[in-house]
């Protein structure tokens, strides 16, 4: 079958002239999210893993820590790198071959709202000033696509980090010893840095699109924030945004990062 | 310790004693996990319609070894010049994903990803029937979610149930199975322990794919063994094997009584 | 035996029954006197003959198939269809019900408008679709949704009882395409919607027996 459809014209004009309406296909309110459902534990190797579904989306996030010399910028801090895969078995849209730029860019716009948060407390994973620190690698990994993998991602990448046990860490050898764990957490500061994407579809502006909604998005604006502070955005694809949308998407933002927040707050503790 | 002498007889053996030893062997041999020799790993979980997106998908698990595989075709081959106009094309995709493992993997294929990509090719080929479809492919990717040794055997089990799920045409499954040998005792389904069993003649690894009548379509070794023994470790990976074939076709079945 | 009870899911390589008086039907094969299954399906009988009936798998384009496409591709003298299968289509020139002049293939259909096609051919170098008969043609407006192929006899129901049974209780216009893709018209959006997800509820329950009593049930509940 040749899968690679996008969305039908006809049904396109439909979705527009619903939105116009403030409804949605799946009956959910433009600021509403589809049911989250989250997994921990779900990779035994990985020092910490996840998965998390919205709707028919599935992202898979593991953490892996390894020691490594610092960066000469910053000779007391842990390194942190994010990166993406779109995984081909996840849609008939993604190729096999090396990351093109929307995993790059998912990966990048994840590792900002990570970093920027500064929810990871780098000077904390200082093993040897100068010479090593802890690195944390946060894999994320697309299962299913149904629209909305950023925010998936996002939410994956948080709890995986909550979730995370530091290796233990053999000084005599100086080697980490995968396999066992110590009962120390990654040092993470309380803010739980959620990231949410709001797109903008003729005049109207909805959040955790479907894929047939992700089609027809015009633009899009991810947000990454923590109890009202702001640490990181991106705005995506071409079409411009008027001053009084863009506070009105800072405005939709803050509603639902608190609904987002109570749904994922158990897995954050 | 065996002395060089005793090594010859070993590999030519098949002295009265020797037999009583094996025997023994089998019997009394304990595994590092507590397992029979022909016993698999378990748990054994498998389930198909677990990629909506894909025309066929399944999950595979087998110990703490866990693959996933999607399936998406027949459809038309990119790139154009790869198109075969006499048959369909099965292009498999394997790869490991970064926290399967206790290391890091670097995200992206290697070496080891591309052959078992084009092993797994062979072992699934001779039962599929894609003739009819001259210039189109079907593609295979599976991803190991979770690796704890017979990575590529579950790489395979997932995929031959993908593809039965795809509405492929098939002649039959395929089941895979690493048959192997710790030192001189003839085992099935090494764990990563067991691969990396350094005593006495170490381990061997023999990663092994069967039709349920009993036809191999894929067969690898590494290790050190004689010929008798390898045709042992045949005989249990055949057996093990039919079983994995039960554990596929139930998945297949219940797909209904959700 | 009634159609739905008596079904089994076969997979591929799997005896279905033994005894000489069988013949193979699609997706089967005798092999001494046994009739294997090739693919994965529901296995059926019908006077001796038996067939699987596929759960799952791509779409196969047969004669007389009505089915929905976007136009993928102008050539001078018709349009590349894509339908849906692992086969491109082609609609003529020829094959419009009124004359069209070869300037003008763009404002009859345009690359992605969906279109309402019949296939009147099948041969080695593709498949030859028509517009010529009633209810076929471009789509103006509505929605589309997509099932899969196999589930579409259930979707129209014996003689169309199902599909003419969703059209009355939801008011909508719909045309089921044998490739799976349904187009859904009605004078509001909500009407589109309910439509689309009593096709949807047919789908899930393809299985059980009595499903039209079921979906009956279901439209009660629904207008509650």
């Amino acid at each position: 079958m040749d899968k690679v459809r996008t969305t039908f014209d006809v049904t396109k004009e439909r979705i527009k002239k619903h939105l116009l309406e403030g409804k949605r296909f799946d009956s959910r309110k433009p600021e509403e999210f589809r049911d989250i459902v989250i997994e921990t534990g779900v990779s035994e190797n990985a020092e910490g893993s996840c998965r998390v579904k919205i709707g028919k989306t599935e992202v898979l996030v593991g953490i892996k820590m390894d020691v490594a010399t610092p960066y000469p910028d910053s000779p007391n801090k842990g390194n942190l790198m994010v990166t993406a895969e779109l995984l081909p078995l996840s849609s008939p849209k993604f190729e096999n071959g090396p990351p093109k730029f929307p995993a790059i860019e998912l990966g990048r716009i994840i590792d900002r709202c990570i970093r920027e948060s500064k929810v990871i407390e780098l000077e904390k994973l200082c093993i040897k000033e100068g010479e090593k620190v802890w690195t944390v690698f946060v894999d994320i990994y697309s299962i299913n696509d149904d629209g909305n993998l950023l925010d998936a991602a996002g939410i994956g990448a948080i709890v995986a980090l909550k979730n995370a046990k530091i290796p233990k860490y053999d000084d005599k050898e100086e080697k980490v010893v995968y396999g066992e764990l110590t009962n120390n957490s990654l040092p993470l500061a309380k803010n739980i840095p959620i990231s949410i994407t709001t797109h903008k579809i003729g005049d109207s502006l909805i959040v955790d699109p479907t894929r047939e909604e992700e089609d027809i998005s015009e633009t899009r604006v991810t947000i990454g924030s923590s109890d009202g502070v702001i640490s990181s955005m991106q705005k995506g694809e071409s079409i411009p945004l008027s001053v009084e949308e863009m506070e009105k998407i800072l405005d939709l933002n803050e509603k639902v990062w608190k609904d987002i927040f109570k749904k994922v707050e158990k897995f954050v503790k | 310790m065996t002395t060089k002498n005793t090594q010859k007889s070993e590999i030519s053996g098949t002295t009265k004693s020797k037999k009583a030893a094996e025997a023994k062997d089998l019997v009394g041999f304990k595994r590092i996990d507590g397992r029979k020799v022909d016993e698999i790993r378990g748990p054994i979980k498998a389930k198909v319609g677990v990629v909506d997106n894909a025309d066929g998908s399944a999950m595979y698990q087998q110990g703490k070894t866990i693959a996933i595989a999607a399936v998406y075709g027949p459809k038309k081959m990119h790139p154009q010049h790869q198109q075969d106009p006499e048959r369909g094309t099965l292009r498999c995709n394997y790869n490991m994903i970064s926290f399967s493992v206790t290391e890091r993997i670097r995200p992206g294929t290697n070496r080891r990803s591309t052959e078992i990509s084009k092993i797994m090719e062979w072992a699934l080929g001779p039962v599929l029937m894609i003739d009819k479809y001259p210039n189109k492919v079907v593609d295979v990717h599976v991803n190991i979610i979770q690796a704890d040794a017979g990575t590529r055997c579950a790489a395979i089990n997932a995929a031959a149930m993908a593809l039965a799920h795809a509405g492929i045409p098939m002649k039959n499954l395929v089941s895979s199975v690493a048959a192997g040998k710790m030192d001189k005792t003839i085992v099935v389904d090494l764990n990563k322990k067991e691969e990396d069993y350094e005593e006495g003649e170490g381990a061997t690894d023999i990663p092994m794919t069967f039709t349920p009548d009993g036809k191999l379509t894929h067969l690898q070794l590494d290790g050190k063994i004689n010929k008798k023994q390898l045709m042992e470790a045949i005989e249990l990976g055949k057996k093990a094997c039919k079983e994995i074939y039960e554990v596929q076709k139930k998945a297949l079945k219940e797909i209904g009584e959700e | 035996m009634s159609e739905e009870k008596h079904r089994k899911i076969i997979v591929p390589g799997e005896v279905i029954v033994k005894g000489d008086e069988y013949l193979p039907g699609e997706g089967t094969e005798k092999k001494g006197d046994e009739i294997v299954a090739l693919k994965y399906g529901l296995a059926e009988e019908s006077n001796k003959l038996i067939r699987i009936i596929p759960l799952s798998g791509g779409y196969q384009p047969r004669r007389g198939n009505v089915v929905i496409g976007k136009v993928e591709l102008i050539t001078f003298n018709g349009w590349v269809i894509d339908i849906n299968g692992s086969e491109n289509a082609f609609l003529p020139l020829t094959e419009v019900p009124r004359y069209v002049n070869k300037n003008e293939l763009e404002d009859v259909m345009d690359i992605n408008d969906a279109v309402v096609v019949k296939i009147w051919g099948i041969n080695k170098r593709g498949i030859d679709l028509s517009i010529k008969s009633r209810g076929l043609g471009k789509i103006d407006e509505g929605i589309i949704i997509e099932v899969n192929p196999n589930k579409v006899p259930r979707v129209i129901g014996k003689e169309g009882s199902m599909i003419n049974l969703i059209k009355e209780e939801t008011g909508c216009n719909i045309t089921v395409g044998q490739n799976g893709l349904i187009w859904i018209k009605g004078d509001k959006v909500e009407k589109e919607l309910f439509a689309k997800k009593a096709i949807e509820f047919v789908t899930q329950k393809s299985f059980i027996s009595g499903l039209t009593e079921e979906i009956k049930k279901w439209f009660e509940e629904e207008k509650k």
